[in-house]
Formats: structure tokens, sequence, C-alpha cells
């Protein structure tokens, strides 16, 4: 549905994006996932013809955007960083304008307001959106990148800004078109890719550094997991019996306890599953496991570490 | 470009941009007409006209300044600009509108000319002329103000960055008053003035040559306006 070849995007000397492709299928849903000023928005904004790359292609549906821009636009919903609304006009009026710009063909009527019924503003249709909160100023935005019905729908940061309640009803109304759209979203906040995408890709520096499905990103780092284990025991013995165990890679002892037991870090030797192990050892020893969790392979930690990769990676020219 | 032309007649008479210059035009056309035509005991639209005309030049840039600077203030632009429309057609849509707005109210400002056939004689082909030449150069002063609206984020900076090009544009021929004649330069002004052409509409002469320099300059303008934002797309 869309592919991205050696995008690349250039002010004077810098890069917002260097030599970026990849390809996304028909019905994915997709998170475009950076710190901020990584290049999402640039991507995007390239995408919707926003944007002229300085060099690359990029094509929606197999017609390029450069070469045929209006085709192009016609599939593509989008909803930029900050909302295009106008606040002298109501909900409605807004919506009948972008159905006339868009030059939609489907049946006025009952298509706004499946829209609007779709992104529940039916009952703010009347008011002057200058007057709406954040959040239903968003939920137009989003009604405006429905109208047409297009294939693709490219959300810019979708939830920033709206309160818990409000983002769990933009991920679920993303989910519910993730049915029968194509869905690209961006976003630094990981556990939305978590809950809403399937294939998420990691931009740092305008560089893509990660393209992978969302629990595929967990096992692709050959880093040895940390688990965090709370133990109950005497603190001294219970180190020395976890140094001794096979496959122990360290042993941390932290200050935080409760009554006799501590939490440890443990670390076990790389493509070594240490949990088996240590169950024996302390039933054993009867030293009882309270609690035992993996550390930093939640997507937080697994992107810190791609991040710091890179810019490591990157680093070396300018440190000399 | 149907759909921007009537958002942004809307938006004349939703903001208090469309009232602010509906009732300057008219009432200062008002003014004037009692000053050119009434008190000087004449009929002769001629001077009415070079009024409404300098005034237009004053006037019309408050109708175009925020034509695109708001959009971009807004944010609004990457709605326009992402829909399947050609750039061309956002920019002529907001062009109709303001001469729209700019036609209306010289067409009720040419009103009193009629009131005033049955006390007086008024040459139809002068009147005429004169309209036809107002007109023309509000499309011009439409053209520029659009253009210099598409540069900024600044409405003010819009308005005054207008004025100075249309006080330019006005100003050459002023400068050919100091020129000795014969002077080449005198001969470049003359074809670039706004002014020199206007004359020959209003002693009710139809002229081919400036109607073309007319369309041609206002199609400058709009063109440039086209590439600022082809431009602004290359390099943000």
């Amino acid at each position: 549905m869309i592919k991205v070849e050696n995008l690349v995007k250039r002010y004077g000397a810098n890069y917002a994006l260097n030599d970026v492709s990849f390809e996304i299928g028909e019905g994915e849903v997709v998170g475009l996932l950076g710190p901020n000023g990584a290049g999402k928005s640039t991507t995007m904004n390239i995408l919707t013809g926003f944007l002229a790359a300085t060099s690359g292609t990029a094509t929606i549906g197999g017609v390029d955007i450069r070469e045929d821009p209006i085709a192009a636009k016609r599939m593509i919903g989008y909803l930029p960083e900050q909302p295009p609304l106008y606040p002298d006009m109501t909900v409605e009026e807004y919506l009948n304008f972008v159905y006339e710009l868009k030059g939609c063909t489907l049946e006025r009527g009952p298509h706004l307001a499946e829209i609007m019924s779709v992104v529940k503003l039916t009952d703010v249709r009347g008011r002057l959106i200058r007057n709406l909160s954040k959040g239903y100023k968003q939920r137009v935005g989003i009604a405006q990148a429905l109208i047409g019905d297009p294939k693709v729908v490219i959300f810019d940061e979708p939830t920033v800004g709206l309160d818990p309640k409000q983002i769990l009803e933009v991920r679920n109304l993303i989910r519910a078109l993730s049915k029968n759209h194509t869905v690209i979203l961006s976003t630094h906040i990981l556990a939305e890719v978590q809950s809403v995408c399937q294939r998420v890709l990691i931009i740092n520096r305008g560089r893509l550094i990660a393209d992978k499905h969302t629990d595929e990103l967990a096992r692709s780092l050959e880093d040895s997991v940390i688990y965090r284990a709370k133990i109950a025991g005497p603190e001294r013995e219970v180190t020395n019996a976890l140094r001794a165990m096979h496959g122990m890679k360290s042993v941390t002892a932290t200050a935080e306890k409760e009554a006799d037991a501590t939490v440890y870090l443990l670390e076990g030797a790389r493509g070594f599953d240490i949990r088996k192990p240590l169950f024996r050892l302390l039933a054993g020893a009867n030293y009882p496991l309270l609690e035992l969790a993996p550390t930093g392979t939640d997507l937080e930690s697994i992107f810190i570490r791609l991040v710091e990769r890179s810019d490591a990676a990157d680093a070396p020219s300018v440190r000399k | 470009m149907l759909a921007i032309y009537k958002r942004e007649m809307r938006s004349y008479f939703t903001s208090t941009i469309g009232y602010v210059f509906l009732v300057l035009y008219l009432g200062v056309g008002g003014v004037l007409f009692c000053f050119s035509t009434l008190y000087s005991m004449s009929a002769d639209p001629t001077s009415f006209y070079l009024y409404m005309m300098l005034f237009s030049g004053l006037i019309l840039p408050i109708l175009t300044m925020k034509s695109f600077s708001e959009e971009r203030k807004i944010r609004t632009e990457a709605l326009l600009l992402t829909a399947p429309i050609p750039i061309y057609g956002m920019v002529l849509g907001k062009f109709f509108a303001a001469m729209t707005m700019f036609a209306g109210a010289i067409a009720v400002n040419s009103l009193y000319f009629i009131f005033l056939t049955p006390y007086a004689l008024v040459k139809l082909a002068i009147l005429l002329g004169n309209l036809l030449a107002v007109l023309l150069v509000g499309m011009v002063f439409i053209s520029i103000g659009l253009f210099v609206s598409a540069l900024t984020e600044n409405q003010l900076a819009a308005a005054i960055g207008t004025i100075a090009i249309i006080l330019a544009f006005l100003g050459i021929g002023l400068v050919n008053s100091f020129l000795p004649s014969g002077y080449w330069a005198r001969y470049v002004f003359d074809c670039i003035s706004i002014f020199s052409r206007f004359q020959t509409y209003t002693s009710g002469y139809f002229d081919l040559a400036s109607l073309l320099y007319y369309l041609s300059v206002s199609a400058v303008f709009l063109y440039f306006t086209v590439r600022v934002y082809d431009r602004r797309r290359y390099h943000g």
C-alpha cells in the first residue's frame, strides 16, 4: 500500500531524513516511533505531499506522490500534529467544508453522520470549534481525516494532550479503523504502540533503526535479560548461594527490602535462561521466592537501548 | 476551488474583516462622491473613480492580509495542501473571493451615478470605462496582497508589505515627471506604471494593451503565490 524508498530530506547541511526505506502492506497498523525531532513528522509530511523529499520516492497504492500528487492525496486521510481546524466554523460546517474540499463523492448526509457517530461528535455538531475542549478538537481532526473513506489514514501524535480517558477512546477508535484501513501513527508513547500497532518503525536522527513486529522487538535484543527477584532469607547467605549458581553472571542486592526479604537484580549468562535453576536452588535452600520479573524487556527500555545504540554509532564523528 | 471560495466568503463575514472593509469602502466612497461630484457640480465620474482607486490601494490590503497568513498561523494550510486539489486551485479560490467582495463594493458605489442620471448627463462609456479601470487595478492590488500574505504569518506585516508594493507601483508614474522627456527610463516606467494605464480607460477609451497589462501583472503575482507554496514544500 505504501512504499518508501531511500527517502532523504535535507535542510541545508542538516538531514531531517537520511535514506529511509520501508514498505507497509494493506490493512497494517504501523507505529512510527522516535524521540522528538527524530523525523517522524517529516516522514508523514512527505507521505501526505505536504513536504517534498530532497531525493527518494514515496508511493501510495502504486501512485508516486510526486508524479501524481492529486491521485495519491485522494487515498490519504491525514491528521497533522496540530489539527487543522478553523475556529470560526461549527463542527458540521467544518466537516462539510472538508467534504467539498476533498471532492468527496460518497453521499453527503449519511457519510458525515456516520463519521460523526464513529468519533462521537454528534452531540457537538452545532458548536463552534473555538469553544470545544482539546479532546473534542482532536476528534474533529480525526473526523476530518476520515472523510472520503481514504484507504490510508495517517495520524501524527493523535493522543498528545488528551486526558487518560480520551487517550483510551482514541486508541479504541484507531483499533476499530484498522479493520478496513491502513493506519500509520506516530507517537513517542510506547504503550500506545504496544496496544495499537502490529508493527513498529523506530526512527532516530532521521534514520530508520528498527522495523519489527511489536512482539518481535523484545526478542530481537541479544542482550541478556536482567531479572528482579524478591527473595526471603538472610541477605549474605542468599547472595552467596545465588553467586554460586551455574549460569549466573551477576547478583546485586538492592536496598529495597520487605520484612526479611530483599530485592536482587540477577543477570544470567548470555543465552542462558536462569529461571528454572533459580527456582530449584531457592526451593532446595528454603529461601522462598516472593517475586520474579524480567526488567528491561518492556518496550520502553528496548526503545531507549536502541536509540542509545544508534546515537553511539553516530557519536565517533562527533567525539573525534 | 469552489469549496475554498465559499469558505473564504464565509470567513469575511464571520470575522470583522468583511464588515470593516464594506463599511470603510462604502462610507469613504459616499464622502468622496459628495466632494468629487456633488459639491463640484460635475457629473464626470473620472475624479471619483481616481480617488476610489487610490483608496483601494490602502484598503484592499486589509481584505487580503489574512488570506494565507492566517492559514499558516493556525496551521490549517496543512489541510489545504494535503487535500486532493492543486495549489493554484487554492490560490484562485481566495483570489475570486476577494474579487467578489471588491467588485460588490465598487458596484454599490457606482449606483450613485445611476441615481444622478435624472439630474445630469452621465456619459455611460466614461462611467463603464472608469468602473472597469478600477476593477482591473483592484485585481492587481488583490493579487499583490495575496502574494505578500503567502510570505508571512503576520497579518500586519502582510498588509504593510502590500501597501508598500502598491505605492511603489503607483509611484513609478510620479518619477516620470522628474525625468527629462525622451529619456529611455521614462518609456520603461510608463509601461510598468499602473497609473498611466488607468488614465486611458477613464477617458472612456478601451485599450486592449492595458487590459493585457493588468491581467498579466495579476497573473504574475498569483503565479508567485503558487511558487511560494511550491518552494516551501522543498525548503520547509
